[in-house]
């Protein structure tokens, strides 16, 4: 070994060597490839549903209920009105109902139960009703609600179903984000003399407000986009309905409906109605974000 | 250890003050306060005295194990009591005893008397909310709240604990004057908070504990994330407060120690080992033990 290393051979030392540089090439390359593989279908389904979708959206479309026609080559079928005001009804009163609840219970979790046996045993069966396929929803409520009462579909027992459905999602993601509060935060509050309640309301909450929204909306969202609990629950109808006492038409019902026709006429409106709910949830989306954005400083 | 000359005297704010209203003490209803602290209760930075505070056999836990070992300590009022010691000899655990913040950790909890003036804070009848108003605490990290403006973090002591009312403009001034805070921040009040230097955001953290005028002020390491000149702020700062509160300051820092502290206390093991004058702790303590972690030969 020589005393001294020449540049030109500090050069050659720190140079990277063929197989890494090989290695490095291959590794890159394969997570472009995975990245490009998970965007094709995303890409294909936007694509589908502006193309086909957009095609029957009108005015009318929108502004009318369907008729319930769809012989003689699908003329007159009408629109989605009642599915869109439906499923606004609906997940509406579903939201009401699971947001408070789902939050309350997550606070209760985090400032409370922290790792008690009880928190922990809520904890495992939010985890295990978030597993449960959503069709076991419907089942439960037409079994008790239906069934059970001897009574008949309603709009606001489609409700249920959904808050049922969206109330572990709501709990385990507004859990999560309640638990990224730092300590410090609580503790310093705490030291000023507030109570606990005070702490809750006033520092952590709306300190994880921004988190929590994205959670109560991914909630919405699947809530918005379910069929199963509503096939039984709150059944299908033609009219727009404000009774949630009352039979509803809902967009993933209508779509389940239409696609199965036989008319392409009705097969396109269950397009424009797909359309329709990614289109909600996108401004749903983009609403709750603003206002998140907003109420930081407030 | 010396307990002599525990300053007793008559504070304006009764320690009855710290009773829940339904548990008075005292049957008769609460005096009036004199008319001539009115004024002083508006303004955090008025000569209103601080509290002593007497820890008698503090033993503090942490599930099983135990982290301070009984300690007897006075903290005088209107004096800045330093607490040094290697890490983990349970500084941190004692001073988050005297406004009970300690309970909050689940499993923890605390033995022995810790008197504020003459009140014990863990009696039963004591409400720990009043206790925590009556004694600040300014933490390691500065952590204002992230989802509020400069002048929303001082009032939100006063907000948090129903006392938003009145001039809170006013105290919210004082604090933020009291803090040395007032003439970097006052055309900017409606700002986040987060949006400060580190030393600025302590000194908006001091000026929030202020806020809610309390007596005795804690700071655990206020300094230890902050750069030189931010410290000599915060410094300069704990010298003025002393004139209206009693601090006690727990500092890895021993020059730190030597600078703002009356009266310095040498921990080790969750025991105390010395308390003094900060010049005799420094210069000539009692105890070998004092000696070799001052002049450096071990922590």
């Amino acid at each position: 070994m020589s005393a001294r290393e020449t540049p030109g051979d500090l050069l050659t030392r720190f140079d990277v060597s063929p197989a890494r540089r090989r290695k490095d090439k291959i590794a890159r390359g394969g997570i472009l490839a995975a990245t490009i593989l998970a965007l094709i279908p995303l890409v294909l389904i936007v694509y589908y549903l502006l193309r086909k979708g957009l095609s029957s959206w009108s005015v009318s479309f929108f502004t009318t209920d369907p008729t319930g026609n769809t012989f003689f080559g699908g003329s007159n079928i009408g629109g989605i009105k009642s599915a869109i005001l439906g499923t606004i009804e609906m997940v509406a009163l579903a939201s009401a109902i699971a947001v408070p609840i789902g939050i309350g219970v997550a606070v209760w979790l985090v400032e409370y139960g922290r790792s008690s046996w009880f928190a922990n045993t809520v904890r495992f069966f939010v985890d295990v009703l978030t597993g449960v396929p959503s069709i076991i929803f419907g089942l439960f409520i037409y079994i008790v609600l239906i069934v059970g009462t001897g009574s008949s579909y309603a709009g606001y027992k489609g409700s249920l179903a959904l808050s049922l459905l969206m109330l572990p999602v709501v709990i385990r993601s507004a859990e999560v984000i309640l638990r990224l509060i730092p300590g410090a935060l609580r503790e310093s509050a705490l030291a000023l003399g507030a109570p606990r309640w005070r702490v809750i309301f006033s520092i952590v909450l709306p300190t994880a407000l921004p988190g929590m929204v994205t959670g109560v909306l991914l909630a919405i969202a699947r809530a918005a986009g379910e069929t199963a609990p509503l096939l039984f629950t709150a059944a299908y109808t033609h009219q727009t309905n404000f009774n949630l006492g009352g039979f509803m038409n809902s967009l993933p019902v209508q779509i389940y409906n239409d696609v199965t026709s036989p008319t392409t006429a009705v097969v396109n409106r269950a397009w424009g109605a797909a359309l329709t709910l990614v289109v909600m949830i996108l401004l749903l989306n983009l609403i709750a974000r603003l206002i998140a954005r907003r109420s930081r400083l407030a | 250890m010396t307990s002599d000359g525990s300053t007793l005297r008559t504070a304006d704010v009764e320690p009855d003050d710290l009773l829940e209203s339904g548990q008075a003490r005292s049957p008769e209803p609460r005096p009036a306060r004199p008319p001539a602290t009115a004024p002083a209760a508006s303004s955090a930075t008025a000569t209103k005295p601080g509290l002593s505070v007497r820890l008698e056999g503090l033993r503090a836990f942490y599930g099983e194990s135990e982290q301070v070992k009984g300690v007897d300590l006075d903290f005088r009022a209107n004096e800045v009591t330093a607490i040094i010691g290697p890490s983990g000899c349970g500084k941190s655990t004692m001073v988050r005893c005297i406004n009970r913040m300690h309970e909050e950790i689940p499993g923890a909890r605390a033995e022995g008397r810790v008197l504020l003036d003459e009140l014990d804070v863990y009696d039963s009848s004591v409400d720990v909310v009043a206790v925590r108003r009556a004694i600040g605490m300014v933490f390691q990290k500065p952590n204002p709240f992230p989802t509020m403006s400069i002048f929303d973090n001082v009032a939100s002591g006063l907000r948090l604990s129903s006392r938003g009312r009145g001039d809170l403009h006013g105290k919210v001034e004082a604090a933020l004057r009291g803090a040395g805070l007032w003439d970097e921040v006052s055309d900017r009040l409606q700002e986040p908070g987060a949006g400060l230097s580190g030393g600025q955001q302590q000194r908006l953290c001091i000026a929030r504990s202020l806020a809610v005028n309390p007596e005795v002020i804690l700071m655990d390491e206020p300094c230890s994330a902050l750069d030189p000149i931010a410290t000599l702020k915060i410094e300069e700062l704990i010298a003025e407060l002393k004139q209206s509160v009693t601090i006690v300051i727990v500092t890895h820092n021993m020059q730190q120690a030597a600078r703002v502290a009356d009266r310095t206390a040498f921990m080790l093991g969750g025991k105390l080992v010395e308390v003094g004058p900060t010049q005799e702790i420094f210069t000539n303590p009692t105890d070998p033990r004092t000696e070799e972690y001052v002049t450096g030969k071990f922590g």
